[in-house]
This record gives C-alpha cells, structure tokens and sequence, in this order.
C-alpha cells in the first residue's frame, strides 16, 4: 500500500514537471514583445508576437567616435539608413550587408553651400537617383544635396505674403515627391505642410487641418468675454501635424499629436490622415474602431492619456505601421484600418523603448529610432507576423484561396484573429459554401459579408425547401376548410333531424 | 334545454378565476386597440386584473432577455459574454415600478384618480405591443440580412411609439386628466423618479456607513478586550 502510495506521489510530480516543462516550451526563449490586438467588442486579447528584436544598432556597435545625441530621424532607401543625429549636426549613412549595418560615412558638411556645415538637422530623405534633402532646421533651410554632398538647391523661407514673415522658417520634418517637389512640415506653421516646387518656388499649403471649435465655446468666447480677456484665452488655431510619410503612390500619410482626447474616439481628431494631392484626407476606416492607436488609457490606474502617434511608415499593400511615444508602442493597420497587431512597451530592454521619435520600414523588418537612448532597434517579423502579410497580399493579389490557406495558419497561431476568420469566409464563400461562411463571418462579426453570404444562403434553402413549404401552405389552407364543411353538413343533418322531431 | 342545463351548472371558483384571468389576458388585445375606452374600462369596469397585467409584465421582461439572446448578430450589439440576465430583467423592472410608484405619489396630491394597483395595471397594459411585436422580430431578424434592415428598424420604432402613446392615453384615462396635465405629469414622473432613485442611493450609502461605524466599533473594543 505503501509502495502505491508512493508511486502515486511520484507520479504526481512527474506530471507537475512535466507541465512546467511544457510551459517553459512554448516560450522559446526570445524575449515577448507584448503583442495584442483588440477584438469585436474592444477588449484585448493578446496574440503570439508579430516581430521580433533581430539586432540593436549603438553608437559603439558602429565604431562611432562622437556618440549619437538625440537623434530624431530615420529615412530607409532601399539597402541604405539615413539617421539624422541632430544633436551632433550630422547624418549618418549606414548599409544593411552581411549580419548587419555597418557605417558607410558621416555626412557632416556639403560643398559649394553657405555655411557648409548643418544646424540641427531635423530630418533627411533620398530620391531615387540618391539625392539627399536635409531639413537643416536652424539653418532656415532644407538643403538638397547630390550623392557626393555637391550642393544642388536650397529651399529657404517664402518671401510670399501667406508665410508669416515675423516667423522664422524652421523646417521639421520633409518629403519629396517623384517630380521633386519638397512638402515640409515647418514649427509654427499651422496651415499645412508647406509646399515647394523642385525649382525652390513656393506654391502654397496642402492639408491644412480643419479648426475646429464647439458652439458653446463660440457663444462663451463671443458674447461673454471682453477683447482684454478674449487676447489672453487661447485662439481657435488648427493643429499642426507631427510625422509625415510619402507611400508608393505619392499620399502623404500625416500624423497630428495635438487634439483633444475626446475628439478620438468619435474620430474627429483624426490622428492618422492619408492626404491627396488637394489636402483632403481619404484614410479607409472600415474597422469599428478608428485608427488611434490604443482604446484604453489607463494603465495599472495611471491615466498615462492616449496614443501620441510620433511618426508613420506605409508598407507594401498599403499597410502602416505608427509608433506611439506615450506607451512606446507600434501599431500595424492595414489598407481598411483594421488593427492588424500592436507590440511594445516603454522599459530599458531590447525590446522596449524609452521615447520613440521616428519609425522607418525595410522591406518588411521595422526600423524605430530612440532620441534619449540614441540608439536604433531593428524588428523582424515573425513566422505569426509573416503569415499575416503574405495573407493580404495574396488577398489584394487575387489569390483568394491561398490567402484562406495562410489564414488558416494564422488561426493556428492565434485564434482571436479576427481578419482570419474574414479572409476565410470570403474563400468560402466564393466556393459558395454559403453556410460555413457564414459562420465564419459570425465569428468575426462581420455584418456586411454575412448578409450578403445569408442571403444566397437563404435563396439556395428556398428552392430546395420549396416543394414541402407549398404543401404545409397547402395543408394549412386547406385542412380547416375541410373540417368546416364536415361540421356545417353536420348540424344540416342535425337541423334536418330535430325539424323531422318536431313534426 | 341545454342551454337551461349549462346554465344551472355553478362554475367551480377555481374555473372561474382562471376564465377571468384568460378574459383580462385577452382584454391587452381590446385595450392596444381601442386604448381610450380599454384603458377606462381596465380599471372602471373591472375587465382587468392585476394577476392578468403582472403576466404581460413578466412576459415583457422575457422577451426583452429573448431579444438579447436570439436576436441575430446583425441586429444586435449584445455582449453576451458580459450579459447577465437577472441584471438585464432587473434594471427594467425596477425603474419601472419606481416610476410607477413616482407617478402615483405625485398624481395622487393633485386629483389624480388612478390608486397604485390601476397606475401598475395601466402600464402594464401599455407594454402589451413591445412583446407583441418584439417576440415575433426575434424570428425575423433571423431570416433576413443586414441590408434588409429597413423593415425591421421600422417595425422596431412602430413598437416603441405605440408604448409611448399607450403609456400616455394610459394615465389619461386611469387619472382622468386631460393630455396637457398628463405631460405636465409624464415630466413631473421622470423628475420623481430621479428623485427616488437619488435618495435610495443616499439611504443605501447612509445604511452602509452606519454599519460599518458599528463593524468597526466591534474591532476597536474586540481589540481593546483581547
């Protein structure tokens, strides 16, 4: 009995071990980025990481003698990243080749330009034939260079009267399109992004945000305040944007870190705005949820205020991805808005940030840009992270059910996957089963695509069940009839015998 | 001769309750119908009972949970994961004797004919068409797609206006009041219950400090002695 006893005991601990081990197992060692995503009814359900820290780039890792000072940009062309090293008035050039990035030189002055040194450069961007935009903010300047630093252009402060010429002009952040023409966000311009032709002319603002103000404020402000208080209350300015991105197509994503909580959720702020050649934003939001990084700002009973989206980077199939400042969080949506994961979190590991301040794409890996730890993670998605994008793109390609294949994988990995179980009804229901898409669509909550999967669904049910429906019509119609003319023959016979009684 | 037979018959009393209680059931039709003489003769005639108007009640509170479980997705945005259905039931059945009870304690102080059990019995009455049409909008939502919504948001709105008009035709008649006194008092009601249910919140937060004044008088001296 003993010996049972005994046996059990370790059996039992075996088991317990045993557990523990499988526990241990399915964390591979790698450690996790604290990837979620939120569900139907905006809860959040945690996922299996999208992408992974593949190396972090220092200062000493690239045998830099002056260490990076609050570096504030990031710029990807093709192989190529450009950092803007502000706080040292440099870029630095570096290339992806072998296990990493290696230094390729420091840009520090340009020849044939006064002064040919920079000033705080604040952002930079490559053409196509390797020209290189500098944004030399205190300079007053963005500067255009060739790729052997021979200065080309400068586009300077617009002598034009809708630039305020009591303002100087202090170049931020800058993009430039194919035909050259320069888009830069300017500190205190609030009336867009300030646009240049590629001959330097000034021709104007694109994307002005909307001012916005509420009623009530208007009849406060207008009627009940006097001119000495009214200068001193703030003015209905419109809020300047923080990050520009130009995607493949020449929209300008914008982000815009200045709003009113309240504004968000009802989507009236707006965080993220695609911007087309006239300004208007026409950023898809399909989801029911709006783009704005995290639903919820609290964190451990600290109101920490919602996302900041600091900076914005567009891949392949109109995916983009925004990095959060407040949370140190990176968000991924794809063409529809639909939040595909979120990962991050502020801290001092490898796989967290202290404050973000640019985010740039290389292929499919991530490049994000700390200015208080100067230094420059490197993310690569994972098998999970892969599955996800190669599944939209084969989606956008027209390859409907190679698309469902790889959402099936990725329900394997996470089943709370809501854009998995879309992809998949769709693929059903384009092998018209109707029913099985359905259920899928349920799942997802989808209601468009289940109306419309419900609805042929309904139409096959219809003529399959038509024969029986027509008899039970029948049999309803018809069987009181019949028992109404048995009863009124009835009492005829009935009143027929009583009136021969009553003779 | 039957008929004289039938007649000196005596009912068994319980045969006779339940016909009166299947007659008032019946009677919700006359009254959603014909609500100026249904609502009258609900009280004034004795056609129904409080028996007959708690059942249309109850029935009133199961479909609204049916509805909430049943209803297809399309239609409904119930988290069924956080519903809990003696909650669902109760958040509408309190607020609606409080304002039952909030409309009898003001209509009573200004001539108001109708006593606590007519009030309840009226309105009861008046939710009759919610359950009405709720019930079968169960099967339906389940049998048509989203973009046919149109009919059903209709029949949806349909339902809701009748309550309200029957609600008010209902303390017309039950106080005797003309329509301009009954909206003075259909807004002195809402008023009221907020009222009601400010000082229940105050009794309950009152009731709960004073008892744990005395819990934690208890630990004091149960300290002191040990």
């Amino acid at each position: 009995m003993k010996v049972m006893y005994r046996l059990m005991a370790l059996l039992m601990i075996l088991m317990l071990l045993a557990g523990m081990t499988s526990a241990f197992a399915a964390d591979d060692g790698y450690p996790s980025s604290y990837t979620y995503n939120y569900d139907y009814w905006g809860d959040v359900r945690e996922s299996p990481d999208a992408y992974r820290v593949d190396q972090v780039i220092h200062s000493s890792a690239l045998g830099l003698e002056v260490a990076m000072k609050r570096p504030q940009s990031l710029f990807v062309q093709g192989q190529d990243l450009y950092v803007c090293d502000t706080g040292n008035n440099r870029i630095l050039h570096l290339t992806r080749g072998g296990d990493g990035f290696h230094l390729v030189r420091i840009i520090d002055t340009i020849q044939g330009a006064e002064p040919a040194t920079f000033n705080t450069p604040s952002d930079v961007f490559v053409d196509e034939e390797g020209n290189i935009y500098i944004c030399d903010t205190n300079n007053q300047r963005v500067v255009m260079v060739d790729k052997d630093l021979n200065f080309l252009k400068a586009f300077t402060k617009p002598t034009d009267s809708t630039f305020d010429q009591s303002l100087n002009f202090l170049p931020n952040k800058l993009v430039v399109d194919t035909s050259g023409r320069v888009f830069c966000l300017a500190t205190n311009v609030n009336k867009g992004l300030v646009k240049f032709e590629s001959d330097t002319t000034f021709t104007g603002y694109v994307g002005a945000n909307k001012v916005v103000y509420n009623f009530a404020e208007y009849i406060w402000k207008e009627f009940f305040t006097t001119k000495a208080q009214r200068a001193q209350q703030e003015s209905f300015v419109p809020t300047e944007y923080c990050n520009v991105y130009m995607d493949e197509d020449s929209f300008i994503y914008a982000t815009n870190i200045s709003f009113e909580e309240g504004d968000l959720i009802w989507d009236k702020a707006m965080p993220i705005r695609r911007l087309n050649g006239i300004g208007n934003d026409i950023l898809i939001k399909n989801d029911r949820y709006p783009p704005i990084g995290d639903l919820y700002w609290i964190e451990g009973s600290v109101e920490q205020g919602p996302s900041k989206l600091i900076d914005i980077t567009v891949l392949e199939n109109d995916i983009y991805v925004a990095a959060d400042r407040t949370r140190g969080r990176i968000f991924g949506y794809d063409s529809q808005g639909i939040m595909l994961w979120a990962f991050g979190s502020l801290g001092n590991t490898n796989n967290t940030f202290n404050s973000i301040i640019s985010i740039e794409h290389m292929g499919r890996d991530l490049i994000v840009l700390d200015q208080t730890e100067a230094d420059i993670t490197v993310f690569t998605p994972t098998e999970y992270g892969n599955l996800i994008y190669d599944a939209s793109a084969d989606y956008l390609r027209g390859d409907y059910d190679g698309s469902a294949e790889k959402w099936e994988e990725v329900l394997r990995f996470n089943a709370n996957y809501n854009l998995a179980f879309i992809g998949i009804g769709r693929s059903l229901m384009r092998q018209e089963k109707f029913k099985e898409a359905m259920d899928y669509f349920e799942m997802a909550h989808d209601r468009d695509n289940y109306g419309r999967a419900f609805r042929q669904y309904r139409k096959i049910w219809v003529e399959e069940n038509i024969g029986w429906m027509a008899l039970v019509l029948a049999v309803v119609m018809i069987v009181p009839l019949i028992i109404r003319t048995i009863k009124r023959t009835r009492m005829e016979v009935e009143i027929y015998e009583r009136s021969k009684v009553g003779k | 001769m039957n008929a004289a037979k039938l007649e000196s018959k005596p009912m068994s009393p319980r045969k006779e309750k339940w016909n009166q209680f299947t007659d008032s059931m019946k009677y919700a039709f006359h009254v959603i119908f014909h609500p100026f003489d249904g609502f009258w003769d609900l009280i004034h005639e004795k056609r129904g009972t409080l028996a007959a108007a708690t059942t249309w009640l109850a029935l009133f509170l199961i479909t609204r949970v049916l509805e909430l479980m049943y209803t297809n997705f399309q239609f409904i945005n119930a988290p069924l994961q956080y519903i809990n259905v003696f909650e669902q039931m109760a958040s509408l059945l309190f607020p609606f004797l409080i304002m039952c009870l909030a409309n009898w304690s003001l209509t009573t102080l200004f001539d108001g004919k109708g006593r606590f059990k007519d009030i309840y019995m009226a309105m009861c009455y008046a939710l009759v068409p919610y359950t009405l049409i709720h019930l079968p909008l169960i099967f339906v939502s389940n049998i048509i797609a989203f973009d046919e919504a149109a009919f059903y948001d209709v029949l949806l709105t349909v339902s809701t206006a009748w309550c309200v008009l029957l609600v008010f035709i209902g303390l017309m008649q039950v106080h005797d009041y003309g329509p301009g006194k009954t909206i003075i008092f259909v807004i002195a009601t809402i008023l009221g219950t907020l009222i009601i249910i400010f000082l229940i919140l105050v009794f309950l937060s009152l009731l709960s400090d004073a008892l744990s004044y005395f819990v934690s008088l208890y630990r004091e001296i149960a300290f002191r002695l040990y």
